[in-house]
């Protein structure tokens, strides 16, 4: 797009276009510069570092504290149950998602707008309402008589209930962009429904439903308020962050650091990851 | 023909049961539990003392953090888009951060910088008079983190593709860094940046964990306790009165929601309209003497503009949750 607005600019001083390159970005100035200084300053005391903090208090009795801290059997439990149920939320979030976001796209039905707008209730919902909802129904006086409460089925639906959108929105415009002639040219060559799908349009959608898949994955892992009330406070179905609660509440607080940095570690992890899929996905066009 | 109808109906059949029994049912569940104790029940769990201080202190964090947010959300936005230094990359990833940690580290974190025990600096706040654990302002930092990028997420997309033209047209007119951003940069974000604080106001009306940790969770004289707050106490301690006000905040979200869906339909149909002049704003007030050049390079804006339009209707949905 530049290159149209180029000969109206060519008319600007040379002095202005000497600081921006093509995209029209300028080096920092007096007045940006102090606006970077302070905007940096405030993302340090918010999160960089506080986040420090954490790690640092994590390693605070060396390597050995923190191993010994994250080696502890009711942490190894907790970590193993967050990350079970989380990889087990972002597989069925991912064909799900995939399966809701493919009928909303390609599907006509009545009140498929009011489908669309709902799934975004449980994701945007407080996340102690969200618990709170799921106990109203799986819990001890459920109304649909099903008693979910304290198992470890009620921490992977808590986790697929606040989860639900990420894969559907992620799939849903790319699914949308999609060119259709590509799918009517297989179905020409004799392909069967499924084939096309497999074939033609998965390896198109992958890069989303992975992303989608992994943004459910990290939300996941973090998840607190809306499973606290579900899991009827056991710990059999004690999650990583409830673990680090705990441990906050004893002031116990290089064991709840020592927790956090792996979930810290996680989040970081992710984030490199999807930056990976956005990338891939840009080079493919 | 006829198999592939029945594959669309068993798929739509499992879509919507699948939404149907994880959404509405626990949806529908709620509402019951919050009408059928009756109206005074309602009232009496809403205007308790308990529940309208929590509701004044949500409201006080909330629009404190939205507040520090769209500051910091614009600031950040046009910085990234607008400037090139090193470490642009890094910052912007940074900024995205808090969305994907977890509210019980966030919490933690806090604690351990601006706690008054043994927090880095909360000893020295401490000494100085200065409380922020355990007080308002720790609420407000917390619920500042955990909805920090959702402003900034939203102009950025816009920032970079609209807007920086008209700027350089502007500062070529004379037109000083505060003119430029009031009449050019902000009508052009506006509906991002408005779209981004409501995002911002529900996640911070909402936050639980987070707030759970560096609030202390005392009620009584000076609490610090927060509508969600409240509702985790009342169910945990048996207390009537959780489904009520959980209601509250049912219908608040899903007034965002309806919101968001709005300006995504909005967005998905206006890509026809013509592009808006923002320099006639600017044209009329300037009085430039060199009105030759300001034509030109509204042309030029136009067409650019209007290329961006174009573009933007090919690329995915900009709005969505991602």
């Amino acid at each position: 797009m530049s290159t149209v607005v180029e000969p109206a600019t060519a008319a600007s001083p040379a002095r202005t276009r000497a600081a921006r390159d093509a995209s029209g970005a300028a080096r920092l100035g007096a007045g940006s510069g102090l606006g970077l200084g302070v905007a940096v300053l405030w993302l340090s005391l918010l999160v960089l570092i506080p986040l420090a903090a954490v790690v640092s208090r994590g390693f605070s009795g060396g390597w050995s504290g923190f191993w010994d801290n994250i080696t502890d059997p009711s942490a190894v439990r907790a970590l193993r149950l967050t990350v079970v149920s989380s990889l087990l939320v972002a597989a069925i979030n991912a064909v799900m998602g995939t399966l809701l976001a493919w009928v909303l796209v390609r599907d006509t039905f009545p009140g498929k707008r009011l489908v669309d707008v709902i799934i975004d209730i449980p994701f945007a919902l407080p996340t102690i309402v969200a618990g709170l909802v799921l106990l109203a129904v799986y819990g001890t006086d459920s109304p649909v008589g099903i008693h979910l409460l304290g198992t470890q089925r009620a921490i992977v639906l808590g986790l697929l209930f606040v989860t639900l959108p990420f894969s559907v929105r992620a799939v849903q415009p790319v699914l949308m962009a999609l060119d259709r002639e590509v799918e009517q040219a297989a179905a020409c060559l004799g392909a069967s429904p499924f084939t096309t799908f497999r074939r033609v349009v998965l390896p198109l959608l992958l890069p989303a439903i992975a992303s989608g898949a992994t943004l459910a994955f990290a939300r996941a892992m973090g998840e607190y308020g809306s499973v606290l009330l579900i899991s009827g406070g056991l710990s059999r179905t004690k999650v990583s962050s409830m673990y680090a609660y705990q441990k906050i509440e004893n002031f116990d607080f290089p064991a709840a650091a020592a927790t956090a940095t792996v979930l810290l570690a996680v989040s970081l992890l992710v984030i490199v990851g999807l930056d990976q899929l956005q990338r891939a996905a840009a080079r493919r066009g | 023909m006829d198999s592939r109808r029945s594959t669309q109906l068993i798929r739509r059949t499992i879509a919507l049961l699948y939404v149907g029994v994880l959404v509405l049912v626990p949806l529908v569940v709620v509402t019951w539990k919050t009408v059928s104790p009756g109206p005074s029940a309602f009232w009496k769990a809403i205007s308790s003392d308990q529940a309208v201080t929590a509701f004044r202190l949500t409201a006080e964090i909330a629009l404190a953090s939205v507040a520090l947010n769209a500051v910091f959300g614009v600031g950040l936005g046009l910085l990234i888009t607008r400037y090139r230094f090193p470490g642009r990359r890094l910052l912007s990833a940074l900024a995205d951060l808090p969305l994907s940690v977890s509210p019980i580290v966030v919490g933690l974190a806090l604690v351990l910088v601006y706690g008054p025990v043994d927090g880095w600096f909360g000893s020295t706040l401490d000494s100085a008079g200065i409380k922020i654990i355990f007080s308002l302002p720790g609420m407000i930092l917390a619920t500042t983190f955990v909805s920090f990028p959702l402003v900034l997420r939203e102009v950025v997309p816009v920032l970079a593709e609209e807007g920086i033209e008209q700027e350089q047209a502007a500062r070529v007119l004379g037109a000083s860094a505060w003119q430029r951003f009031l009449r050019i940069t902000l009508p052009i974000i506006r509906p991002a940046l408005l779209y981004g604080i409501v995002l911002s106001l529900a996640r911070s009306i909402g936050e639980y964990g987070a707030v759970l940790v560096v609030s202390g969770n005392v009620s009584g004289a000076d609490q610090t306790q927060t509508v969600p707050l409240l509702v985790g106490e009342r169910v945990q301690q048996l207390e009537p009165g959780a489904f009520q006000l959980a209601f509250l905040l049912i219908v608040v979200t899903v007034l965002v929601i309806v919101l968001v869906f709005l300006r995504r339909r909005e967005n998905e149909s206006k890509h026809s309209e013509p592009p808006a002049v923002v320099l006639d704003d600017l044209a009329l007030s300037a009085a430039d003497p060199a009105p030759t050049a300001l034509a030109l390079d509204r042309a030029a804006s136009n067409d650019a503009a209007s290329n961006d339009v174009a573009l933007d209707s090919v690329a995915p949905n900009k709005g969505g949750l991602r």
